[in-house]
């Protein structure tokens, strides 16, 4: 276990290392200065001169990525280009609510989708399958925006059940979890549904009924502990994709995430921002997978290492 | 030295409505309003922060010498208690009002000023507004780097600011009351570092109370501020990160007072035509021309014929309805309410036909291909969609290069890269109300260089010769004569169609019912949003 912990966080390094590299060299490509970005219109050449190299970007690309590289190993992500504010401390600001949405999100996410995808498989074929089947078909296809804003319409701006924006309170994550939790439990519910049909049909389950166990002891004991395992991948997989940022929620529901700073950032060429944004998400990612390695053979003692 | 306290009514100011609480309009003691806007805020250190949102909040937390009487253009002594000019116009006396403090409670000082103005210009600081200053004596060694501070700049005692100007610069007072300008606590600056931006000390009409990155910042009162019965509210709260669409909702249920990003395109009609459209849109001319420029410097644009058709080939009413209304059609450079903007020049009228003539003229009888760059956020892909069909109308074929805004600065500031670019979304608003500053960095033979943003890579040294010549007229009672100067620039450039003015677009604000006073302080033309000046109504 410690030996499979300490080789995927080595395998980690190695990952971030990659992104580093590869986000720094496509972002200093684009064609987009920073420094005239940030001098605005009015400035003349002497200025922009002066911003470029006050930021070190008139030095050769290879030398400002191994000074960056040098701050990142001491933990320093560096200044905001436009907000002159550390890139850290703009990252740490946002990171509760950040992961308050995320936890919140995969939640109601396996909530609804455990239970749709299971009544679904004990329907298997039936009309309750087809129509919880369309239902998480509309839920994976609609777009993010569109739902996030009809929630907000109906529940906040008319029904006045929550706030319509902000962050603090347990009302105010319950509509941008609920918009992640509707649109992500369609992949959920089609997951567990093939999972349990799978494991319906094994013999171990025959041989449990033929026993005379009650169908709810067969259902719960055999057939859902069984489904949970690809549950806990697509888990893994959304730790890291809420870290990121959920762009679109966070805007609409005026929630202070990552999504947001990143977007911004990009609108800006704040590389550092990005930069930050991007690899804490790719961290996220990576930790979210070796969370989802390490809670599977807790499930299922076959694939317990040995 | 009376008459240089006059205040310099603009003629074309006049139109708007000017500052006076209406009739029966009484401002509420002790209220407190919420402000909205989708981005966060940047940085509110005054010799960085160079965005609209930042620059209403920058002008309130911090005072300066020169400030313009709320809702208009007219420059009168701030933190300066009077001024004195000698008559070549290139020294200039300033005494300081006495017992202003900063919100840490130290007085402010004559060697504040000059600390101020260093640190703006300082490279160190890495600002963006550095160029404002360069008349003043000692700019290009602190700007080079061979100085720590600017030799222009004496304080014979704490009450006395002396400036030399190595040029005489009629703009000079405008540029003592731009953010650039605002007075720092030395201090503070050194103990903060980079993050003064975040903690702000001034002695401005508010206070920096809280920040709570990503969420929201409160400003507070500041009860010591000089100017009397001012500001009018408590304080303020902005919120950031609020999609425009949410807060124009939380606007009409009483949560918000003014949202600071508008009214989405898509909501503005139903908003106009509603009940309350009279209550709660504020709608105002600003500083702004909307312009296509046509780069000189690449073929077949580099045909001053071309150019002109291309002028006559725009149908500019149509555009507008694009926009909901929300602008006026141009004609020149300079805005309506700039001082110079001609009212009697036409410009070039729309005509097809003498557009397609007038290419034929340049041996372009069947058009050309060319590419259009414009900025990809709303509304702008679609304005430089109808400008597409008007020049498909006479045969020039522009394929639409739809960008973010940062590769559209890019494009144009690269010599032969961008033919043509819309400058909708990033398109000038003076910094200040005077025409020069919409001449230098977009028209002037300075801006056409790697990085600049002269697009239309336009140089005419004859008008340059003019520009400056114009803006050595620093005599007061040559105010008119160089407007009329200065207009003449903008009308005869048109000559050589360097541009093609589309429009001059209004400002629009969402504001709740409670929140009283005229238009032009929701939209100040050197302002935005001038918070020093809103009040609640009872």
């Amino acid at each position: 276990m410690i030996e499979l912990i300490l080789r995927r966080l080595g395998g980690a390094l190695m990952i971030l290392f990659g992104v580093a590299a590869i986000t720094f060299m496509l972002l200093y490509a684009l064609p987009a200065d920073p420094a005239v970005q940030l001098a605005g219109r009015s400035a003349t050449a002497q200025t922009v001169a002066n911003i470029r190299h006050e930021l070190g970007l008139d030095q050769p690309l290879l030398l400002q990525f191994v000074h960056y590289l040098g701050n990142l190993v001491q933990g320093d992500l560096g200044r905001s280009y436009t907000q002159k504010t550390e890139v850290m401390t703009l990252i740490l600001a946002r990171l509760p609510a950040t992961l308050i949405l995320m936890v919140s999100g995969i939640l109601v996410e396996v909530a609804i989708g455990l239970t749709l995808g299971t009544i679904a498989a004990l329907n298997r074929g039936g009309f309750v399958d087809r129509l919880v089947m369309t239902v998480s078909f509309i839920g994976v296809s609609a777009p993010q925006f569109v739902v996030a804003l009809l929630l907000l319409y109906v529940f906040a701006a008319t029904l006045q059940w929550f706030p319509m924006s902000g962050f603090g309170t347990f009302s105010h994550v319950v509509l941008p979890a609920l918009t992640l939790g509707v649109l992500g439990a369609g992949w959920y519910a089609r997951m567990v549904r093939s999972a349990m049909i799978d494991v319906l049909n094994q013999d171990y389950v025959r041989t449990a009924r033929a026993k005379g166990v009650a169908e709810r002891a067969v259902i719960l004991r055999h057939a859902v502990p069984n489904a949970l395992l690809p549950i806990v991948a697509m888990i893994g997989i959304d730790i890291g994709q809420f870290m990121g940022g959920v762009v679109v929620v966070e805007a609409v529901y005026g929630w202070p995430g990552i999504g947001q700073l990143a977007w911004q950032a990009i609108q800006q060429v704040d590389i550092p921002i990005i930069m930050g944004v991007t690899l804490i998400s790719s961290l996220a990612i990576v930790i979210g997978n070796l969370i989802a390695d390490l809670v599977a053979p807790l499930i299922d003692p076959r694939i317990r290492p040995r | 030295m009376t008459h240089w306290l006059q205040r310099t009514a603009l003629a074309g100011l006049m139109a708007l409505t000017p500052l006076v609480a209406l009739a029966d309009e009484t401002p509420v003691k002790g209220a407190t309003i919420v402000v909205t806007y989708k981005d966060d805020i940047a940085t509110l250190d005054p010799a960085i922060g160079y965005d609209w949102q930042n620059w209403s909040m920058i002008k309130s937390l911090f005072s300066r010498l020169m400030e313009y009487t709320p809702g208009t253009a007219d420059l009168v002594p701030s933190l300066a208690e009077s001024f004195e000019v000698t008559p070549d116009g290139l020294t200039y006396t300033f005494k300081l009002r006495k017992g202003v403090k900063f919100s840490n409670g130290r007085d402010v000082v004559a060697s504040d000023v000059k600390y101020s103005i260093e640190r703006a210009v300082n490279p160190k600081t890495q600002g963006p507004g550095a160029g404002f200053f360069g008349a003043i004596a000692g700019f290009d060694d602190l700007s080079g780097g061979k100085a720590e501070g600017l030799s222009g700049i004496e304080t014979p005692d704490d009450s006395t600011v002396v400036f030399k100007l190595s040029r005489p610069d009629a703009t000079f007072l405008h540029v003592l009351a731009i953010n650039f300008a605002s007075i720092v606590p030395k201090e503070v600056v050194e103990a903060e570092g980079q993050d003064f931006g975040k903690k702000p000390v001034g002695s401005g009409a508010f206070i920096l109370k809280d920040w709570v990155i990503g969420q929201k910042l409160v400003f507070e009162k500041n009860p010591n501020f000089y100017v009397a019965d001012t500001p009018k509210i408590d304080g303020f709260t902005v919120e950031v990160g609020q999609e425009p669409l949410v807060a124009l909702l939380r606007l009409q249920q009483g949560e918000v007072d003014i949202a600071g990003d508008g009214i989405p395109p898509s909501k503005f009609l139903e908003i106009k035509n509603g009940p309350d459209a009279a209550d709660i849109i504020v709608d105002g001319e600003q500083l702004q021309t909307g312009y296509v420029a046509l780069n000189t410097r690449v073929k077949p644009l580099d045909n001053v014929k071309v150019r002109q058709a291309l002028n006559m080939a725009v149908n500019k009413e149509r555009i507008t309805r694009i926009v909901n209304g929300r602008a006026t059609p141009a004609n020149q450079p300079l805005p309506p309410l700039m001082p110079g903007y001609d009212k009697d020049f036409k410009g070039y009228a729309y005509d097809i036909e003498k557009a397609k003539a007038l290419l034929a003229e340049a041996g372009f009888p069947d058009g050309f291909e060319t590419a259009l760059y414009a900025s990809s956020t709303d509304p702008n892909p679609r304005i430089a969609q109808a400008l597409q069909q008007d020049f498909a109308a006479i045969g020039v074929k522009a394929e639409i290069k739809a960008l973010a805004n940062a590769n559209v600065i890019a494009a144009g500031g690269t010599e032969g890269e961008a033919p043509m670019i819309w400058s909708g979304g990033m398109a000038w608003i003076a910094d200040f109300p005077d025409p020069s500053n919409f001449y230098g960095p977009i028209l002037g033979c300075a801006g056409a260089t790697q990085g600049g943003w002269n697009w239309a890579w336009y140089c005419n040294k004859d008008l340059d010769a003019r520009a400056i010549a114009a803006d050595s007229m620093s005599d007061p009672a040559k105010k008119d004569e160089r407007a009329k100067l200065w207009g003449s620039v903008f009308t005869d450039l048109m000559a050589d169609a360097p541009w093609i003015p589309v429009f001059n677009e209004r400002r629009v604000v969402a504001k709740s019912k409670r929140m009283g006073g005229p238009g032009n302080i929701y939209i100040d033309p050197t302002r935005v949003i001038n918070y020093d000046a809103i009040y609640v109504k009872q």
